[in-house]
């Protein structure tokens, strides 16, 4: 039935993780943004953490969240990570993105790996190569390529904004095998530091979030084991399963970008209410809010959207905990937070006036923060066009 | 227990309500606001659905049920989604009902559930918006002063619903500077009935403005009676049926604008392969979502008995807005055809504005 009180269980969980952004994230959220990648040594205690590294639950797993009628509650995994990311973001996302062994590719390395690759690369810290110069939201079209040469993959291509590339230990990298056509030709490869051929060219100096290391690989003849290909060669899955497994993966972690942008946005949110009551204004939800100062009602618009984009969010990650499909969900929430976030961060730096201009505080480094999250993991753009095709069932070719 | 999804029963709840208003509105709502009026079968129809006086004791002529908001806000959604004047009309006597079988003492549930919970439908409403800039339902002008064994009330009220068919109406006054609300008879000498209103929408929904010219009203007549009653909460629980009204009308919109972007061709295609239709689309389907989740936020809470007045507020307010921004994209979509009554687009458009202006015109 429809309840979507915040239960207690959800309620200590975030004042337990709020704690921790405000103990350990919040006294260096400046000192890691002044020092762009620069190796935020107090991050250390989070390595054997495995923020991202938790393998989705399996069938059968007694463990697992769908609801029971047994009256517990249970967090479910994909609800508790949307919780989790929402305070470690209010706390710093830069920071959340330089956890170690918390890059995206631990996050598909636990979904897919053979026992043999999670032996051999479970405990490492895993970034995710997909983008190129010339592949952004079109990641089908990717031109890395990857031949197999006897017992050896040989990968050649370049990849960019890649998140963690300096700091992690290995790549998984995306590559289209040669010979192999469509889309069922995108397999994913995992490329170890140190391989011949294998070069971090770059990092970028960014508008925000730059606590977090974004690079530039160059993959030049390089050659790895066979066994490195990530979920190991399969006949038996069917032929198109990588690429669409990999998309399908988004479904998880659009709602967990979704709650970056919640995190972030409601930093922003908290610091101006502080100021704003430090001055003597009132926040009570009570007047008309056509009779309340501009402040005041503007205020009051980004906490209902703010409000918004967590049930959309919670929405989308409780369905993938209850087994639904929630591809449309998952989408609508980033369209949503991924927009109002950056509203959001925006406006809380105009009502701060100066105090919103100024390094002296942290919300003008919010505003820089949250636009990324409209753009990566697919941008605003492509998850309205995901959204509008789903509602209005068109194909890609009838709406582009 | 925790959850998006709705319950078997509240799926059939859904189901059966959407049905009902689908048989008795669906083909009469542009008509109705033509013509003005609401047939009284279709009201009648529509009251027999019980949704007004469901959680009423058997004793005083209801179903007895447990209340529940989140039920609640199911219904209002489809009600308004049929069309928001009918769904005003038919849950008007809720307004009345409602905070006194709440807040009302043991005496006034006696005296007069009864009247208004009868099987055939009797027109019972509230007087609660004001008429003036920067009207404030929580800073009301309309006064109450006590003077011996009664209270006189002075000030003028608007948008009353069916003023002129109700036999009592709750009157939302001042007293000593604490909001509160009275129970007046429709005779009572100060109570001065004007003309017929002419509104933005809800063309279909008779509506009045009432003055109060030293109205006097029995001491027992106080809601809750001397230790008054929990206007803040009533106020809050209109809130979130507001918003449960205007996911309804947002939805209508959406959904007709969907279907006929999709069938209208134009440069040799459907106009939905185009972004900027189908991104319109696209925010119009999640902005409704928004509306309603942010109702079930605000009646969740409810259920739950806590606090709702931070939750209300933000889920009011948002729906306001975003109702009007979805239905304006309603029209927008349906061009030249969008500005023609003949089509529905435009009154969701002009019903749509009410959400944010009005208050006291649904409640959980």
């Amino acid at each position: 039935m429809i309840n979507i009180d915040t239960p207690e269980k959800i309620e200590k969980m975030k004042n337990g993780l709020n704690n921790l952004a405000k103990g350990m994230l919040r006294p260096i959220s400046r000192k890691y943004d002044e020092a762009e990648h620069e190796y935020p040594q107090e991050l250390e205690v989070f390595r054997s953490m495995s923020v991202m590294g938790k393998k989705p639950k399996k069938n059968g797993d007694e463990s697992k969240s769908k609801a029971k009628d047994d009256g517990e509650f249970k967090v479910g995994q994909n609800l508790g990570t949307v919780v989790s990311v929402e305070e470690m973001c209010w706390g710093d996302s830069a920071l959340l993105l330089s956890l170690p062994n918390a890059g995206l590719g631990n996050a598909a390395i636990a979904a897919v790996a053979t026992e043999e690759q999670l032996e051999r690369f479970g405990s490492k810290w895993a970034s995710m190569a997909i983008t190129e110069p010339a592949s952004g939201s079109d990641s089908g079209s990717i031109q890395a390529s990857a031949e197999l040469d006897g017992d050896e993959w040989v990968l050649n291509g370049e990849k960019i904004f890649v998140t963690c590339a300096d700091r992690c230990d290995v790549a998984v990298v995306w590559a289209r095998v040669k010979g192999v056509e469509g889309s069922s030709a995108i397999k994913s490869f995992i490329v170890e530091k140190g391989t011949p051929g294998f070069k971090l060219e770059h990092l970028e100096h960014k508008l925000g979030i730059r606590a977090s290391d974004t690079g530039t690989f160059v993959l030049n003849n390089c050659r790895i084991p066979k066994s490195n290909l990530l979920g190991g060669d399969s006949d038996k899955k069917k032929k198109t399963e990588g690429f669409k497994g990999v998309m399908k993966t988004f479904d998880n972690t659009r709602p967990m970008v979704a709650a970056m942008a919640v995190g972030v946005a409601r930093a922003a949110i908290d610091f101006t209410r502080e100021k704003m009551e430090e001055a003597g204004v009132k926040i009570d939800y009570t007047d008309n809010p056509n009779n309340v100062s501009s402040v005041v009602k503007e205020f009051y618009m980004m906490e209902a959207n703010l409000e918004a984009m967590r049930l959309l969010t919670w929405r989308a990650a409780w369905m993938a905990d209850n087994e639904e499909e929630n591809t449309l969900e998952a989408s609508m929430s980033k369209a949503k937070a991924g927009r109002y976030g950056t509203l959001i961060t925006q406006k809380c730096c105009e009502l701060l006036g100066p105090m919103g201009f100024s390094r002296k505080y942290l919300a003008e480094k919010w505003m820089r923060d949250s636009k990324i999250m409209d753009i990566f993991e697919g941008t605003g753009q492509i998850q309205h066009l995901i959204i509008a095709r789903n509602i209005l069932k068109l194909t890609r070719n009838e709406l582009k | 227990m925790f959850g998006f999804s709705m319950s078997n029963e509240q799926k059939m709840v859904s189901r059966e309500v959407s049905k009902l208003v689908k048989g008795l509105v669906a083909d009469k709502a542009h008509e109705m606001d033509e013509n003005k009026e609401i047939p009284e079968d279709v009201i009648q129809k529509a009251w027999e659905l019980g949704a007004s006086v469901s959680s009423v004791p058997e004793e005083f002529g209801g179903h007895g049920m447990e209340d529940s908001p989140i039920e609640s806000i199911i219904v209002l959604e489809e009600l308004a989604y049929g069309d928001m004047a009918f769904a005003v009309a038919a849950t008007s006597p809720s307004l009345f009902i409602n905070p006194v079988l709440t807040m009302g003492t043991e005496e006034q549930k006696k005296k007069y559930l009864p009247l208004y919970c009868k099987e055939k439908f009797k027109a019972s409403t509230l007087a609660l918006n004001e008429p003036h800039f920067g009207s404030d339902v929580m800073n009301l002008k309309t006064t109450a002063v006590k003077n011996g064994g009664s209270y006189v009330i002075n000030g003028t009220k608007c948008f009353v619903p069916m003023a002129d068919k109700a036999g009592h109406m709750l009157v939302a006054a001042s007293l000593d500077g604490e909001n509160n609300l009275f129970i007046v008879s429709a005779d009572n000498p100060g109570v001065v009935i004007g003309e017929r209103e002419k509104n933005l929408g809800c063309y279909a929904l008779p509506t009045f403005e009432v003055e109060f010219k030293d109205c006097s009203v029995a001491e027992n007549d106080r809601l809750g009676g001397a230790s008054g009653c929990n206007y803040t909460r009533f106020i809050q629980k209109t809130r979130v049926g507001m918003a449960a009204m205007a996911a309804g009308i947002a939805r209508a919109s959406y959904e007709f604008a969907k279907e006929y972007a999709k069938g209208r061709v134009q440069f040799g295609e459907p106009i939905v392969n185009r972004q900027s239709v189908a991104f319109m689309l696209a925010e119009m389907s999640y902005e409704v979502d928004s509306i309603r989740l942010m109702a079930q936020k605000a009646a969740s809470e409810l259920a739950a008995g806590k606090d709702v007045t931070r939750s209300s507020y933000l889920a009011k307010m948002y729906a306001g807005e975003m109702a009007m921004k979805v239905t304006d994209f309603g029209v927008q979509i349906m061009g030249g055809h969008g500005y023609i009554r003949e089509y529905p687009v435009e009154r969701y458009y002009r019903n749509a504005r009410g959400i944010s202006i009005l208050e006291g015109m649904a409640i959980v």
